[in-house]
């Protein structure tokens, strides 16, 4: 009954979920770096940039993410020259690609989840802080983002389990991942509900531990307030 | 303006805040200007390749059937959706264990899959076991895989919905005798209904963005598809992704504008309970099920 998997070795199915598992990975890192940027954008005194950081997630967050990622491959690469450090490398160059729109697009959900924790901490927190003569920094690093942090990690957790499950985008732009060979599979192969059962497992286990671990993990450190 | 991190400034920090502004302002504007540059290296900024969207044949062509073809994607997939995410999302909601975990199961199933692997599958399905014709088919199978995804969003928004009304509802419906039925169709649906709106517009932004992957993978004729065919045509390859990345930010921003009015305007309703759905519970709901429901009001009953 499975024998048909045996066919598919470059990549085969743990190969393609690894690729998954690496977009999945590299794109929350850089994600997480550049949406902190931008709620701290977003959070800052300065007006302008609190513009900057407001009009960026408006913009990217009501684009698909299709568009953002087809672009990348036909317009930053085939237009603009942007290899990515990979000009004769295709499979490479599709892949960073992939994270760079992957990237750009979840960190607007990234900082809105921070942005959120940040709304939780009450006000007159911060405000019985500075009364004791507390300084800027030791405001926020001793009252203010401890308990942001804290409220943080069940958003964070969504937006983790969307991009694992948003990774299959970059498959518009060939990069050989799960949504991929399940292309290729199911075309070829007479097995059409035994593959969609395979892949469909195949992202439960990715997205559900994670899920839970995360769910209770958030609960745990929940500020009670 | 106080906010949690920072004090309303004084003459120090007024002139900080001065200081970073211009220094943002003169970074942005050097970024404004390599990009600029590099349109212009690479002839992207020649009119010929705007013009054509100025003219008629652009739009009624290419841009406007391809938007039709994402609206009547999204709206099938809504409507669709709706009966049966509300179906799933109250049977979760029954006392009976082999009602409730079974519909919980479908639920959580739909939600852990990305809605791609949900529009493969369909498509193939169409293809082997119906004689839907391959024309047909990418459409099907669009909405398909978008209702079975948003179906399974849709429950959740409906549990929550019911969840953020108050107690005293059921109870008083109990007291005055009604059934279990008669207190979920009259009056807690109802309710509910009014207090998801907001939310069931947001959805609808998350599925007209989810209609261009059947655009790319199936070959569904819409927006995304359209602005392969035009740029092929117009060789405007920069300006058609600007153009049509335009066109979803304003539908987007309208869909999101239009459900915080009614977000807003549920939360000044007097007549209502104050129970509303909005934007950000849909954000939670949309990944997977880790804890409590977006309104936060306890686990599954």
């Amino acid at each position: 009954m499975f024998d048909f998997l045996s066919d598919y070795d470059d990549p085969s199915l743990l190969g393609a979920f690894w690729v998954t598992v690496q977009l999945t990975f590299f794109s929350a890192v850089g994600s997480l770096i550049w949406g902190t940027l931008l709620a701290a954008m977003r959070v800052s005194p300065v007006p302008l940039m609190r513009g900057f950081g407001t009009s960026y997630v408006n913009i990217v967050r009501n684009i698909p993410l299709t568009v953002i990622i087809v672009f990348t491959s036909l317009g930053l690469a085939d237009i603009f020259g942007m290899t990515m450090g990979a000009p004769d490398d295709f499979e490479a160059q599709g892949f960073r690609l992939a994270i760079l729109g992957l990237v750009a697009y979840t960190a607007a959900f990234v900082c809105e989840a921070l942005r959120s924790g940040i709304n939780t901490v009450p006000v007159g927190q911060a405000e019985a802080a500075r009364a004791i003569g507390l300084s800027f920094s030791q405001v926020l690093r001793l009252i203010v983002l401890p308990q942001a942090f804290r409220s943080v990690i069940g958003p964070l957790a969504n937006v983790l389990i969307a991009l694992t499950k948003n990774t299959t985008v970059a498959a518009t732009i060939g990069v050989a991942e799960a949504a991929l060979l399940m292309k290729e599979m199911i075309e070829n192969e007479a097995q059409t509900l035994l593959i969609g059962a395979i892949f469909a497992f195949g992202f439960v286990v990715l997205t559900l531990p994670t899920g839970l671990f995360l769910g209770w993990l958030s609960k745990r450190l929940a500020v009670k307030r | 303006m106080t906010s949690v991190l920072y004090d309303a400034p004084g003459p120090k920090a007024k002139r900080r805040n001065l200081l970073f502004s211009v220094v943002f302002f003169v970074l942005l504007a050097l970024l404004a200007w390599w990009i600029w540059q590099v349109m212009d290296d690479k002839g992207q900024l020649r009119w010929a390749l705007w013009e054509p969207f100025t003219q008629s044949e652009a739009w009624t062509t290419y841009l406007l059937p391809g938007l039709g073809d994402t609206l009547k994607a999204a709206a099938l997939a809504m409507i669709i959706a709706l009966p049966l995410g509300a179906f799933f999302g109250i049977s979760r909601m029954s006392d009976h264990r082999w009602v409730r975990m079974p519909a919980g199961a479908v639920v959580e199933f739909f939600r852990a899959i990305p809605v791609l692997l949900l529009m493969l599958f369909a498509n193939e399905f169409y293809a082997r076991y119906t004689d839907v014709s391959s024309a047909d088919r990418p459409l099907y199978a669009v909405v398909t895989g978008l209702v079975l995804y948003n179906a399974s969003v849709l429950a959740e928004i409906v549990r929550a919905g019911i969840l953020a009304l108050p107690k005293g509802q059921t109870e008083a419906a109990q007291a005055i005798g009604l059934r279990k039925g008669q207190t979920m169709t009259t009056i807690l649906l109802p309710q509910a209904v009014t207090a998801m709106l907001p939310a069931i517009v947001s959805q609808l932004v998350v599925i007209v963005k989810d209609t261009a992957l059947g655009g790319v993978m199936l070959g569904f004729t819409e927006l995304l598809n359209a602005r392969g065919t035009l740029a092929a045509n117009y060789a405007n390859v920069i300006p058609s992704f600007i153009v049509v990345a335009v066109i979803f930010i304003v539908l987007n921003f309208i869909l999101t504008s239009f459900a915080g009015w009614l977000e807003a305007r549920l939360r000044r309703s007097k007549r209502s309970t104050g129970a509303v759905l909005g934007a950000e519970d849909v954000d939670e709901l949309n990944a997977a099920e880790i804890g409590t429901p977006g309104t936060g009001k306890g686990d599954i009953v």
